[in-house]
């Protein structure tokens, strides 16, 4: 959900830039298997897709961009090459540039979080929005790193995100329930599932997205070292289930709960 | 070596995801300290103090601790970070809010959500929606850590650690909490339930989700769960979320009802000691998991088993 407020005189007299870091990530409805050498995981011919989480902040910095108060929307993406399509997507959700990030180096959220960095030193923006969460590695990271490196303060897991006189009050989902912070802006969101929902990106779109600027720069043309700081020693598949059992009825259920499982 | 735990709580008691780290750290070994930031935070000091392989309580009380923001915690946390080997936080909303602000200011990786402990500086953590496991060990100075709490067995009280207040940070002012509603249940929490009774789209609306899991949950005991598509739908609020993305749990028995267990909701559910689902459709991959399925129309199965426990 989006809420206005305020008049536009502020955003016009400072140009507020959005930028919203993307990853590539293997599409949400793949299963992943491990590979058999315990090296990793399979990602040969897997498709691959923008990460959701990430999908919702790119809808809610175009949304704001339309709502006026948002000057420009930047997308980033760290990693290989094919991140280029990523970035093609979110330019087609509406983002107005992109910036790829480009490296072969396997990148842990640290290195993510200061490549962010450095690129926030050289845009400026008002507000960076990332997802809450990499669906890849699930490590829930980044951007809290970037707003601590940044000093700056953050709202995590957003659900609603209202931008005024040069603040934003941010609700955020808890294990409790909910709770609305106001932070002082420059600083960082990361969205929940339910900010928004994220529209089909159209064929003019997808085309007109071709078009727009996409600059590649290196991580040393950004002085980050992002050498990563944790090894995997292997990747393992979690212990199988065993098949269980259909019941055919109620009775047949509370049966066996009561005296075969015997946990109720 | 010394472990910091930082503890969740509400001033007054602890959050059971707090024992459950302690337990990751005493995996780890060496000393274990306690710190608890709050506002008139006396008791969940206290109660810190009776928890099982804690050696010290560090207590920083002040009125800006009162809404836990991550600002004023880190801030906190990096200035009595020196000495500790390891810091933890359970992997719950809080900790994840706050873990990875500590860690990048000490330049080390965060560790997200362990579910083993290997040795001091290597640990098991659930990647891709928990489809693989990996082992990754850290070169850091410094082990900050996260710590899925359904992985670790709950300490006990029977301590007495030594409590010791230490000065607070400066307040960062960078953040303020202006309103928070809590859900308010007489039921136990989801973390923490032996049993879960867990509705899903199949139910069709909130008044169905209430008028037909309340009475199945009462019977039992029983948390109540959610999927996604359940919240997303307005049949209960967020915190009912059960899955990757939303809370994790690992109750002696889940009962999955309308829900086609997909791989998300898979994720936050599948180490549930026994999984009883309850679905329409014979095909829905909630199956591959139960221990004991049901193919049936909930709408009918649902007062029937409240009627038959
Ligand atoms: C990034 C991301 C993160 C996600 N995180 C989570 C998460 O944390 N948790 C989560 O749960 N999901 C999550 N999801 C969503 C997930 O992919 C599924 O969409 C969601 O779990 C589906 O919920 P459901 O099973 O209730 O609904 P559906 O898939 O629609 O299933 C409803 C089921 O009800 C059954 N049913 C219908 N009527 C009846 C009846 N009368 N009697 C019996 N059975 C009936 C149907 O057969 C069907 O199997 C996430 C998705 C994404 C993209
Ligand atoms: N390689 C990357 N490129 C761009 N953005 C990223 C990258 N890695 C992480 N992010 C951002 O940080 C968020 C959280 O990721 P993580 O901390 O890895 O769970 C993601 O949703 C993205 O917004």
């Amino acid at each position: 959900m989006l809420w206005l407020a305020g008049g536009c005189v502020f955003e016009k007299e400072n140009p507020m830039k959005i930028l919203v870091p993307v990853k590539r990530v293997v599409d949400y409805n793949v299963k992943v298997r491990v590979k058999a050498d315990g090296t990793g995981v399979d990602l040969a011919n897997v498709k691959m897709s923008m990460n959701p989480f990430d999908e919702i902040a790119i809808e809610e910095a175009v949304r704001l961009k339309e709502a006026g108060i948002a000057t420009e929307v930047i997308a980033v993406s760290c990693g290989v090459a094919a991140c280029q399509e990523t970035l093609r997507t979110a330019m087609a959700i509406g983002a107005d540039r992109g910036i790829l990030v480009e490296t072969d180096v396997d990148l842990q959220p640290l290195a993510v979080a200061k490549l962010l960095q450095a690129l926030c030193a050289k845009e400026q923006p008002q507000i960076v929005i990332c997802g809450k969460q990499a669906i890849d590695d699930d490590a829930n990271q980044t951007g809290q790193m970037l707003a601590a490196l940044q000093n700056w303060p953050q709202a995590t897991f957003a659900s609603k995100v209202v931008i005024a006189n040069g603040k934003a009050s941010v609700t955020r989902e808890i294990d409790g329930g909910l709770e609305t912070l106001e932070i002082s802006l420059p600083a960082v969101v990361s969205t929940d599932l339910r900010l928004n929902e994220p529209r089909y990106a159209t064929l003019p779109n997808i085309m007109k997205a071709k078009k727009k600027p996409l600059d590649t720069v290196k991580p040393a043309d950004l002085g980050v070292d992002v050498t990563p700081r944790l090894t995997t020693l292997k990747v393992a598949e979690p212990a199988k289930r065993s098949a269980g059992i259909r019941v055919a009825d109620v009775a047949e259920l509370v049966n066996k709960l009561k005296n075969e499982a015997k946990v109720i | 070596m010394t472990i910091l735990v930082i503890a969740e709580h509400d001033h007054q008691q602890l959050k059971a995801a707090t024992l459950n780290t302690v337990a990751a750290a005493q995996k780890i070994g060496g000393d274990i300290h306690v710190l608890v930031a709050g506002s008139n935070c006396n008791a969940a000091a206290q109660e810190a103090a009776t928890l099982s392989g804690v050696s010290a309580v560090k207590v920083a009380d002040a009125a800006h601790y009162q809404s836990q923001t991550a600002e004023n915690l880190t801030a906190l946390v990096i200035a009595h970070a020196a000495g500790y080997s390891h810091i933890l936080a359970p992997a719950t909303t809080f900790g994840k809010n706050l873990m990875p602000r500590v860690a990048a200011l000490l330049d080390v990786a965060q560790i997200s959500e362990i579910t083993g402990v290997e040795s001091a500086d290597t640990f098991v953590r659930p990647i891709y929606a928990g489809n693989a496991l990996a082992t990754v060990q850290s070169v850091d100075a410094v082990k900050v850590i996260t710590v899925r709490t359904t992985a670790f067995d709950a300490v006990n009280r029977e301590n007495a650690a030594k409590i010791e207040s230490i000065s607070p940070a400066a307040d960062t002012a960078q953040t303020t909490l202006t309103n928070r509603e809590l859900t308010k249940s007489e039921r136990p929490e989801l973390g923490a339930a032996k049993i879960i009774v867990s509705g899903g789209r199949g139910l069709g609306s909130g008044e169905n989700y209430h008028k037909l899991l309340e009475p199945l949950a009462d019977k039992l005991g029983a948390a109540l769960g959610a999927s996604r598509a359940a919240v997303d739908a307005g049949f209960v609020p967020n915190d009912y979320q059960v899955g990757q993305t939303g809370k994790i749990v690992a109750p002696q028995l889940y009962i999955a009802v309308g829900i086609s267990g997909a791989i998300q909701h898979l994720a936050g559910m599948k180490e549930s000691k026994v999984i009883v689902a309850i679905n329409k459709d014979p095909d829905a991959p909630i199956f591959q998991v139960a221990d004991y399925g049901l193919v049936a129309d909930l709408f009918e199965t649902i007062p029937a088993l409240v009627a038959a426990i």
